[in-house]
């Protein structure tokens, strides 16, 4: 298995995040190479390199440049650092660790399609991180990386501007973002036309998530074959795997991207807490379908998360040990959806609130069980009927959870009660305690 | 009695406080193309709401002046995220996140903790003024379960004693 570190090799450096400690690690070399060189050539790379996107949907990158219309300007780029999706907890650790390196991703992205100036979106929640973003773009600026010329050297004006949203998941939708971006409510936008043609202020916009940018610096520097060789197939590269939940060892693990999902949780994550049995997985951030514990002995490959019934989304893995409720476990991310849909398309405004509400009921014992085919049959009439992914995301668990655990839903009905008891997360109030002080990694 | 039609004007506002709104908002307009103004709404709200306290009418109204776009856009912009305040919280703002990763870990316990302790529902401002309590959705912080946000600063692997702490620290 390939130790190769791309993303985090820097992580846990004295001052990592500063200029002077990324120059001493090779940094802005892969920019300087650049320079020589053809822009083309690095789309090129970036396409042989089988970079998909990180954000959630996997789509190839290279391709995605690709629609730029050839002939308008200006055109922007958009770095997607929303991190909503819960589970998912990666990209703040390229920013707090490493911001230099997606700041190079930027310039090289930049370089490559002809673009004078990015904006990195970063939920508001991030205040810290954004403000570690803007030293180092004022530091990139000072240094002269930033500005009228690039890297002091080349005739190319980039400037990079850090936009803090101020608490919406919708948000992290791209065309959602965009609206944002131009100073209102987050309203996910008809598509096509496709941001790359039509995006920010009507103008043509790449729109990408900070990991997937992040790579850039390292497929020009060692060639996207290189990439594409650390991954399988059309997937190339590592990734970052965010693992949290019930498990020894939570955190982010780089891995490649058809690393092993039961080794992940199992070897890398230190197993189950408390040695208790594993119960279920959400493979890729809580809009991925649940897998339940027999089914996790796959590769975390996006085509092979998906032939296996789920989805590798965000990389964000949460694990559910034997104590949970998983009723409760889902009533709650039929909570989030409700709270987060932004209300433009009845079906996704009306649903996650009545999903939520049959839910509580099934957990809280007062359900038939027509309310659990109910259930179902509301979550059949959300999925694909809105103008954005929302509504999937929030059927996609509902569906799965019924479809893997109905027997669950169907005892709350029975018991008129939770028969794993007051809380639904499971634990007893002595390990409930332990827990809460023994989570370490 | 109040004239219904100059609720939430500008002119309301201390004028040493519009003073200070002008000067910062000079140096974020920098970040947008000149004739892209109205897209510094949420900047410039999160900036009116850090000087002014919450998102006021009147508040609104002044960013919606100064980046040439209507009150109607702003109202849109303060009433659709939750981190804006159109009514005033208290001094202090403690948002714990409840979502799933953090309830494994006793995101919920923490909640529960801190509403029996200020004797507070959800959303709610202690009687002084002190804090105001929210329960919030997912902040990223998974990992490093259970979270909680006070004044934006994120706290991380709470426990009961070390909320109690931070909580009990606000003056």
């Amino acid at each position: 298995m390939s130790e190769t570190l791309i993303l985090s090799k820097r992580w846990g450096k004295p001052d990592s995040a500063s200029l002077a400690s990324y120059r001493a690690d090779g940094g802005y070399g892969a920019l300087d190479k650049a320079m020589g060189a053809d822009p083309a050539a690095i789309v090129d790379e970036v396409k042989k390199s089988n970079l998909r996107g990180r954000g959630g949907a996997g789509f190839a990158t290279g391709l995605k440049w690709t629609f730029l219309p050839k002939d308008v300007r200006p055109r922007y780029l958009t770095v997607n650092a929303d991190e909503s999706e819960p589970g998912t907890f990666k990209d703040r650790y390229i920013i707090e660790h490493d911001p230099h390196m997606l700041i190079e991703g930027i310039a090289l992205t930049c370089y490559a399609l002809d673009i004078h100036l990015a904006y990195i979106y970063i939920r508001g929640e991030f205040a810290r991180q954004a403000r570690i973003l803007e030293q180092a773009i004022q530091e990139a600026r000072d240094a002269g990386i930033l500005g009228p010329r690039l890297l002091g050297k080349k005739d190319f004006p980039l400037d990079i501007h850090v936009h803090r949203g101020a608490g919406a998941y919708i948000c992290g939708e791209e065309s959602a973002l965009l609206e944002s971006l131009e100073g209102k409510k987050g309203y996910p936008r008809l598509k096509p036309p496709f941001p790359a043609v039509v995006g920010l202020w009507g103008k043509p916009t790449i729109i990408n998530n900070v990991e997937t940018i992040a790579n850039v610096p390292w497929i020009v520097a060692n060639g996207g074959e290189a990439f594409a060789a650390l991954g399988v197939g059309k997937s190339g590269g590592t990734r970052l795997f965010g693992v949290s939940g019930h498990v020894n060892r939570p955190g982010v693990y780089e891995k490649p991207v058809h690393y092993n999902l039961k080794k992940l949780i199992m070897e890398d994550a230190g197993g189950i807490v408390g040695g208790r049995k594993l119960k279920a997985v959400i493979p890729g951030g809580s809009s991925a379908p649940v897998l339940a514990a027999h089914e996790i002995d796959i590769s975390l490959e996006f085509d092979a998360v998906k032939a296996a019934g789920s989805m590798s989304g965000s990389g964000g893995v949460i694990v559910f040990d034997e104590s949970v409720c998983l009723v409760r476990a889902l009533a709650r991310i039929a909570k989030f959806y409700a709270e987060e849909s932004c209300g433009q398309c009845t079906p996704c405004r009306e649903g996650t609130s009545w999903m939520e509400g049959i839910l509580e009921k099934i957990e809280h014992g007062h359900a038939t069980a027509a309310d659990v085919e109910k259930l179902e049959q509301v979550a059949g009439n959300i999925a694909g009927n809105t103008i954005c992914a929302l509504g999937d995301a929030a059927a996609m668990p509902v569906q799965s959870f019924l479809k893997k655990f109905k027997p669950e839903f169907l005892r709350h009905v029975e018991a008129h009660r939770c028969p794993m008891g007051e809380s639904g997360w499971g634990l007893d109030q002595s390990s409930r305690e332990a827990l809460v002080g023994a989570v370490r990694y | 009695m109040t004239n219904p039609a100059s609720v939430g004007a500008v002119e309301e506002l201390p004028r040493e406080k519009v003073e200070h709104f002008d000067r910062e908002l000079a140096g974020i307009l920098n970040r947008y193309p000149p004739d892209r103004k109205a897209a510094a709404m949420i900047p410039a709200l999160r900036l009116g709401q850090e000087i002014f306290g919450y998102l006021s009418p009147a508040v609104q109204r002044l960013a919606a002046q100064r980046l040439g776009t209507s009150p109607a856009r702003a109202e849109e912009v303060a009433t659709f995220y939750v981190m804006f305040h159109t009514e005033p919280p208290g001094r202090h703002v403690v948002e714990v996140c409840t979502n799933v990763s953090c309830c494994l870990t006793g995101g919920e316990r923490v909640f529960e903790h801190l509403k029996k302790k200020l004797e507070l529902a959800n959303g709610q401002t202690t009687r002084d003024g002190r804090i105001t309590l929210r329960e919030v959705e997912c902040l990223g912080s998974c990992g490093t379960a259970p979270a909680m946000l006070v004044d934006e600063e994120m706290h991380e692997r709470l426990t009961i004693q070390k909320v109690d702490q931070i909580v009990g620290g606000l003056k």
